[in-house]
């Protein structure tokens, strides 16, 4: 409190801070008078996308992997933000991720497609296997539809373990990889941005606004005669897609698939991503996976005690700051001081 | 035949005790205790360091361990869910989070192996209708009898229980009557984990500590909790006989690692059928659909 004031010349000073002129009536509209004001709002989004671009040229080939798990990491995280903004809390993202790897898997080991079909291919066909089996409990709201989408991983799990079928406990190895290191990097940068930007123009239109509607009062909705059901399967289809997607890539990165893709890594991470960054708006979540996942590697030396750490960073973050690292940020950006007199 | 129906009885037991806290707390405060599995490792992990570490006398470290885990509970609901109360998707985060934040300690102590292992409390075993059983299997059916009579005569008897279903059925209302709703709440998962150390130190004398019961416990629980209705304790029951025995059926014709997947089907069904579990009263329409 008091680093806020300042003596001089005997009167004292406080500081102000003003948001700046150019939002207009909420915060995604803008009202812009000069190339400074644009260059103002284009800054940060040209930050995203060049830094990321130019990043693969300057880190060598450890970081450069590191790069990979992140933006994996990042789809991951947006992923389960998109289900959350549509009303359905998910605890099991696992689900997604280890369909898309093991259908990838499964398509280029047994059939021998190439992973320029496979991985398509298991994104949708993934994701629509997902969809169906959670459009049974699509009905229940928060806690039971968390419970219900925490248990089924583990159920295919053991079914897997038990069955022996996909290569059982040792899984599937010596998949197609990708040609090189430059292809898998520039992919999944360029997936990142499709889906960071898709999703954000997706809540835009009318539909986003829909499914928005949906997780703040779905009863309000239904009386405005919209199907919620119908929204919330295709809202789970298109967020399940990015998981998948991310799986199935994995699965060529890696050249394997087997029981770690359903571990419980994949749930809890891009929560945490979340969490730490702020849920609600796809920056927070993309934000949050550059964070934690960097810093993952710092505190490799730790061995287990990382998922220790991240679960109580969780914890903590979900107590002590809700909104998340990136809102505070970005309010601290809208915003100028400057010191005014006090009487 | 007979063995089926007696052993039958001490997995609905078994899974009586494990569902009982996690359904307690949910059915009065409304948090759904994601650490739950975690504290049931707790349990065991604290009498286990007692006995060994510290040489305490195996009745004392038990006595002491369910305590020091209720007491977790409660300080967990303190100094986080009070703070977050009524938010119910960081309620689950911060639950979920801290339940695996524990269970991954426990494992980064080096909580694994053949060596952490609780003894029985009473060595020896007994014919009932030609089944040889151990006594404490027994055990497990006479405290899950004990603590359901208990927790109704607690429910319906005391002024603490009065005061809790008045919670669980309308907090404004309860409020109104002078009920502290977060003084019950707290004492709720207080009670909640005690139970889960409780169920800990039961069972797990007859296996192992393991870490990944603390996942496998709380799925058991949630999955009890969703068929038979979260805060209806003839709910609990019934689900659990019907789990017991479909355990025990399972296992004997089939696989049983079968097991999960019965129980999923169950769970789903009741889900599609009847959502608030079949003996589920309050919170029916709003809560869940």
């Amino acid at each position: 409190m008091s680093r806020s004031y300042k003596e001089n010349k005997g009167s004292k000073y406080r500081r102000e801070r003003l948001d700046r002129g150019i939002k207009a009536r909420s915060d995604s509209i803008f009202a812009l008078s000069s190339y400074r004001e644009a260059l103002y709002l284009v800054f940060p989004r040209a930050l995203v996308i060049v830094g990321l671009l130019i990043l693969p040229f300057v880190l060598d080939e450890y970081w450069t992997k590191v790069l990979i798990i992140t933006c994996v990491m990042a789809i991951l995280a947006l992923s389960w933000d998109f289900i959350a903004l549509a009303g359905m809390l998910s605890l099991g993202q696992a689900l997604f991720f280890g369909i898309g790897s093991y259908l990838s898997g499964i398509m280029n080991h047994y059939m021998g497609l190439s992973p320029v079909f496979c991985i398509p291919l298991a994104t949708m066909v993934g994701s629509a296997i997902c969809t169906a089996m959670i459009i049974p409990v699509l009905r229940l709201r928060g806690i039971y539809f968390a419970m219900v989408t925490f248990v089924l991983p583990l159920i295919i799990t053991s079914i897997i373990e038990m069955t022996g079928i996909f290569g059982g406990v040792e899984g599937l190895s010596a998949l197609s990889p990708f040609p090189n290191l430059w292809v898998t990097v520039y992919f999944i940068i360029l997936a990142l941005f499709a889906c960071f930007f898709g999703f954000r123009r997706l809540m835009d239109t009318d539909y986003g606004l829909a499914l928005k509607a949906i997780r703040d009062n779905d009863q309000a909705v239904m009386s405005s005669g919209i199907n919620i059901y119908w929204y919330k399967a295709q809202a789970l289809f298109i967020g399940g897609a990015a998981g998948t997607f991310v799986g199935a890539f994995m699965t060529h990165h890696y050249r394997f698939v087997g029981l770690p893709a359903f571990s419980m890594d994949y749930t809890i991470f891009p929560i945490a991503c979340t969490v730490v960054g702020g849920s609600g708006m796809f920056s927070g979540a993309l934000f949050g996976a550059f964070i934690l996942t960097p810093l993952g590697e710092f505190l490799r030396a730790i061995g287990t005690w990382r998922i220790v750490f991240y679960s109580f960073l969780m914890v903590a973050f979900v107590v002590v700051v809700p909104e998340g690292i990136f809102h505070y940020l970005q309010r601290k950006y809208h915003q100028f001081e400057r010191w005014v007199k006090t009487e | 035949m007979s063995g089926m129906i007696v052993y039958g009885l001490v997995n609905s037991a078994m899974f009586v005790l494990m569902a009982l806290g996690f359904s307690l707390t949910f059915g009065i405060s409304g948090v759904a205790n994601f650490a739950h599995g975690a504290f049931y490792v707790t349990g065991a992990y604290l009498t286990w360091q007692m006995v060994n570490s510290l040489g305490f006398a195996y009745p004392l470290a038990i006595a002491l361990s369910i305590v020091i885990t209720g007491l977790f509970g409660a300080i967990m609901y303190w100094v986080v869910l009070y703070r977050i109360r009524g938010l119910e998707l960081s309620e689950v985060i911060a639950t979920f989070g801290l339940g695996i934040g524990l269970i991954e300690t426990y494992r980064s102590l080096g909580l694994s192996g053949h060596s952490y292992k609780l003894p029985k409390f009473v060595d020896g075993s007994i014919e009932i209708l030609g089944v040889y059983i151990d006594f404490q299997r027994l055990i497990i059916i006479g405290v899950a009898t004990l603590l359901i009579v208990s927790l109704w005569f607690f429910s319906h008897r005391s002024k603490m229980g009065l005061a809790f279903r008045g919670i669980a059925q309308d907090e404004y209302t309860a409020l109104a009557f002078g009920i502290e709703s977060d003084i019950t709440a707290m004492v709720s998962l207080g009670i909640g984990c005690s139970l889960a150390a409780i169920a800990a130190l039961v069972i797990v004398p007859l296996s192992l500590i393991q870490v990944d019961e603390g996942k496998h416990i709380l799925i058991l629980a949630l999955a009890v909790g969703i068929v038979g209705g979260m805060e209806s304790i003839v709910g609990i029951i019934t689900a659990s006989l019907v789990f017991g025995f479909a355990q025990i059926i399972v296992a004997t014709y089939f696989n049983p690692h079968y097991t999960m997947i019965v129980m999923f089907a169950a769970i789903l069904f009741v889900l599609i059928v009847k959502p608030s579990g079949l003996f589920g009263k309050f919170k029916e329409l709003e809560e869940r659909v």
